[in-house]
């Protein structure tokens, strides 16, 4: 009962970071069909930024919380510059080409982000700076701490900030139209190119705060960071229905969940044969069983607007 | 003596050995009421599609209100003031029919993701207007009951409605109807008639594609006739209707015969 109670906290803390980062990729699939597998490299950067400005900052003798704060604000602008950098370049040259063109490109625009952070930041494990109070709580024998607690909140902010903005504004308002009907849209006097690239530096935003989550969260950052957590970002927005936005907030939770409990109860199930490090395999076992017996994901329309 | 609001100058356009558009030329006056028929394949559509910037014409360009439109670029056509509507119905289905107008109202607002959160006053103040504007539109083409409903849930003769209101939301000074009467039965042919005179009636200059002939002859001021991508005929209705080439499109045989 403990286990049960505590592995879901610990499922909720990590889909919610999960979910952040599915938006990320659900927002720009929705609107142009295109899978941006650089995006858990945006994810990385944000967290390596913010550790090295923090650091920079702190080292020049400002206090922890305010080059913090800046630190994170900072990884935020770079990621959304990033995000709109790579649009530009990267994608809007192929916006006509064959489907699979953008795919490899977006392969290669990760293994080049990649490659670019580790000539900057070098091939080791970094410290990350511990940005949020250490508070510890217990409840009914499972534990949690403030940063859990910060890190479901901002998520949960966040999801109501882009809910708001996708229903409630003028730009989001054309980011439905254009996922829609993209060329209608643009008739109606929708610029296509603002929304997409919109769409890009939103969802790097999101990104950026994803990684800060994740660094602050595990102490620790690496260039490859955002490889396996990309990945898994992406399952769960699969999960969830790519190009649904409900969809990827729920399915980036569920992952979460479904990954703690796995890992907490693989040991007693396989009689200690595999242990919690093998924690990975869930999520690629969703993602194969979605494929395989609900390829639209759980709240995707069977018919897709963008099949 | 009216002036001139567009001026098509030798269109031709091609899919790879078809030639759809051939050196067509025309001249569509402010205020007026203007007819483009032809039969199937003539190549309509095309020409609506390279004027709203879907298509690249390969030879000739557009000359709206004195200057040249931009080739390629929707959004440009629709700031410069022409809005279409679709053959086959073309809307924003999963959202309501009030949306779907206020996506159209894009182009003359103004406030940005700032207001939206802020709630300043102006960007309130424009929301209002907004929203007031689209259900102006909504009862101006008869279905402000609908508003929120989803525009995929419309029966089909309110979708046709609702995407001349979103064309219109978009201010325009010419207003290309892709076939409106398609599909629809004499009384709702009849309400489309009296819709399209009340818009050209409110300073809008209306370029309309359409089988029927009976409301083009009765509608338009002047008529162009397509055949094969060329215009074989540009006059007003009587004399098209008499003339030997239209017929001979039409029927497939020369009068005489």
């Amino acid at each position: 009962m403990e286990t049960l109670l505590q592995q879901l906290i610990n499922g909720l803390v990590q889909g919610s970071i999960y979910a952040l980062v599915a938006l990320g990729y659900t927002l720009v699939y929705g609107i142009m069909g295109l899978i941006n597998f650089a995006h858990g490299e945006v994810v990385m950067i944000g967290a390596l930024v913010a550790l090295s400005v923090t650091g920079a900052l702190t080292a020049a003798g400002l206090p922890l919380w305010l080059a913090g704060a800046l630190g994170i604000a900072v990884a935020i602008l770079t990621c959304m510059a990033l995000g709109w950098s790579l649009e530009r370049i990267a994608y809007r040259p192929l916006r006509h080409a064959p489907r699979l063109t953008p795919l490899i490109t977006a392969i290669g625009m990760s293994i080049v982000l990649q490659n670019l952070a580790m000539m900057l930041w070098g091939r080791n494990y970094m410290q990350f700076p511990a940005l949020f109070p250490k508070a510890a709580f217990s409840v009914g024998g499972a534990h949690f701490t403030a940063v859990q607690i910060i890190m479901v909140l901002t998520s949960a902010a966040m999801m109501i900030g882009l809910a708001f903005l996708v229903y409630r504004t003028r730009l989001g308002m054309a980011m439905r139209a254009t996922a829609q009907n993209s060329q209608v849209a643009g008739l109606m006097g929708v610029n296509i190119d603002r929304v997409v690239a919109a769409a890009f530096v939103i969802g790097s935003a999101l990104a950026a705060v994803a990684g800060v989550m994740v660094g602050a969260y595990y102490e620790i950052a690496h260039y490859q960071m955002g490889f396996m957590l990309g990945l898994k970002a992406f399952t769960a927005a699969v999960l969830g229905g790519i190009g649904n936005l409900g969809g990827a907030m729920a399915g980036g939770i569920l992952l979460g969940l479904i990954e703690a409990l796995g890992a907490g109860y693989i040991g007693d199930l396989t009689g200690g044969f595999l242990g919690s490090h093998y924690q990975d395999i869930f999520a690629f076992i969703v993602l194969i069983a979605v494929l395989v017996f609900r390829p639209a994901g759980l709240f995707g329309e069977k018919t897709g607007e963008r099949a | 003596m009216s002036s001139t609001l567009l001026e098509a100058h030798h269109i031709g356009k091609h899919f790879g050995g078809v030639s759809a558009l051939r050196d067509v030329s025309l001249t569509i006056r402010t205020g007026e009421i203007y007819g483009l028929i032809g039969p199937n394949g003539a190549g309509k559509t095309t020409f609506f599609n390279c004027l709203t910037g879907l298509y690249v014409p390969d030879r000739g360009d557009f000359g709206f209100d004195g200057q040249l439109l931009a080739a390629n670029a929707p959004h440009q056509a629709a700031q410069r003031g022409i809005a279409r509507t679709f053959q086959n119905i073309r809307l924003f289905g999963n959202m309501s029919a009030r949306e779907n107008i206020m996506v159209g109202r894009h182009l003359r607002t103004r406030a940005g993701v700032l207001g939206a959160v802020l709630r300043d006053t102006r960007t309130r103040a424009e929301e209002t207007a907004i929203a007031r504007r689209a259900d102006e539109l909504l009862a101006y083409v008869g279905i402000a009951d609908r508003a929120d409903h989803l525009a995929k849930h419309l029966p089909y003769g309110d979708q046709r409605r609702l995407e001349i209101a979103r064309a219109l939301a978009t201010e325009p000074r010419l207003l290309c109807l892709d076939e409106p009467a398609a599909g629809m039965n004499a009384t709702e042919t009849a309400e489309l008639r009296v819709l399209i005179e009340g818009i050209r009636a409110d300073g809008t200059t209306v370029l309309l594609i359409e089988h029927d002939v009976k409301l083009v002859m009765g509608l338009c001021d002047r008529v162009a006739v397509l055949d094969y991508g060329e215009k074989i005929c540009e006059d007003i209705p009587s004399v098209v209707q008499k003339d030997p080439a239209v017929i001979e499109a039409y029927l497939g045989g020369s009068p005489d015969a």
